[in-house]
């Protein structure tokens, strides 16, 4: 029996966010479960459900599933996003490595003190424009398809306009050199699921705050400063 | 035409080392280039064999491939030591990624100030027996098997006796309360691919040296 998707994690973006996107892209509907208290923490950890004690943790057909990209790979493969051979899933690994890595230095930020926050924005500006959106404009504008990879949506173009709209809150412009990640964006943003994730009401989750931040540090007793990258 | 996969890496383990026993343990052999200036460094940049300007990087079957995560896959993929179903490589998947965290902390050990080291080998410590080891005790506790999935040699025991290896460089006696994984590590390290690979003369590399740490350092230097 398959039952119910359910995602365990703050009520905040995260490392959830990735996954709440590709199941949202795949047309899948989810419960969530926020964690709020430290005690509710604690007794998931003694529930032995988080394999490494960590979130996120998603429970899906039968499994408890933890490390993000261990789901997302599942999510990937079983609705049809992971490309249809080998090849094709290491293009997709390859591009999704790299928006990880860019969203990766947004993850931080939240964390950060006000002075490190400058600093921050402008080093995921730079990275952005210079080492990761040239990269999938060339992509797109050499094969001149819809899709980064064999003429099909996968999970490489989910995570790439997740990674886009994410350095946009941070540069509203950051796209102003990039006319084929414009058109992308335009693009896979009015795919139906997509579009459905975009408007106000979905589980999406918002910019994090220092509400979010608060209740992170609160929950995993995570009280240590944060550096900037 | 194929030909051996060619690794273009520092001459040591860094972020390169858990592909090399991937490749050994599927018994494929590897060609490697080593990076030891900076002048090396920003030719391959000017040339545009790196994606996102970072190594690894592994030329096989026509691709060039970065991104450590998206070679090992291929890797594991290619060679059939992936599972055998989506559950079994979602198992895998788990696995490894929580092996990686572990080897993540271990990876940037020699690069930390030297007032931070033993509070970092500490940190070591406590994960391992704490967090990472309990769990593969308690998997092949529980199904009683040589493999920790499905019953077959896969990906996640190379990851597996990767880590408890280097680990016990830093902490000998790290296994004492893990008796399932001392019988692991034997059963591994014996296997013929692996046990090759662990021989002198493999492409095995040694644990980091300042020799190490110094060339790194140079060819990041901005």
């Amino acid at each position: 029996m398959a039952g119910k998707t359910k995602l365990y994690y703050f009520d905040g973006r995260g490392k959830m966010e990735s996954i709440r996107w590709l199941l949202a892209a795949a047309g899948v509907e989810f419960e969530e479960e926020f964690l709020e208290t430290r005690e509710q923490y604690e007794k998931l950890l003694q529930s032995g459900y988080l394999l490494f004690q960590q979130v996120p943790m998603v429970e899906i057909d039968g499994m408890k599933m933890v490390q993000t990209r261990a789901i997302l790979n599942y999510i990937a493969a079983k609705y049809n996003l992971y490309g249809k051979d080998l090849k094709e899933r290491a293009l997709i690994d390859m591009y999704v490595g790299g928006t990880e890595d860019l969203m990766g230095f947004i993850l931080l930020f939240p964390f950060l003190s006000a002075e490190d926050k400058e600093k921050q924005r402008a080093f995921i500006v730079q990275k952005a424009t210079s080492r990761y959106f040239p990269v999938y404009e060339k992509i797109l504008k050499d094969h001149g398809q819809d899709f980064l990879v064999g003429n099909n949506f996968s999970w490489a173009d989910v995570h790439l306009l997740e990674a886009i709209l994410m350095v946009e809150e941070k540069k509203s412009d950051v796209l102003s050199g990039f006319p084929r990640l414009q058109a992308f964006k335009a693009r896979i943003s009015s795919i139906p699921t997509i579009k459905k994730f975009l408007e106000p009401g979905s589980q999406r989750k918002p910019v994090p705050d220092d509400k979010y931040v608060e209740t992170v540090r609160r929950v995993l007793r995570m009280y240590h400063d944060v550096k900037a990258n | 035409m194929s030909g051996k996969p060619r690794l273009t890496y520092f001459n040591g383990r860094g972020r390169m080392e858990a592909i090399r026993w991937l490749l050994a343990a599927a018994g494929v052999e590897f060609e490697e280039i080593f990076l030891e200036t900076k002048e090396q460094y920003e030719k391959i940049i000017k040339d545009g064999v790196l994606m996102f300007q970072q190594v690894p990087l592994v030329e096989m079957d026509g691709m060039k491939m970065v991104q450590t995560r998206a070679i090992l896959s291929y890797i594991a993929g290619k060679y059939n030591l992936y599972g055998k179903d989506f559950k079994e490589r979602a198992l895998i998947d788990m696995y490894v990624e929580g092996i990686s965290d572990l080897m993540q902390m271990i990876l940037i050990f020699p690069f930390s100030p030297p007032e931070a080291k033993e509070k970092n080998l500490d940190s070591v410590k406590e994960r391992a027996t704490n967090r990472y080891f309990p769990v593969f005790e308690k998997v092949l506790k529980q199904h009683g098997q040589d493999f920790l999935v499905g019953n077959k040699f896969s990906w996640a025991d190379v990851q597996l006796i990767e880590t408890i290896l280097a680990v016990e460089e830093k902490i000998p006696a790290v296994l004492s309360g893990f008796p399932q994984l001392q019988a692991f590590k034997i059963r591994m390290s014996n296997m013929p691919t692996i046990k090759k690979f662990l021989q002198p003369g493999s492409p095995r590399k040694p644990p980091p040296d300042e020799h190490y740490i110094e060339t790194v350092l140079k060819i990041f230097k901005k």
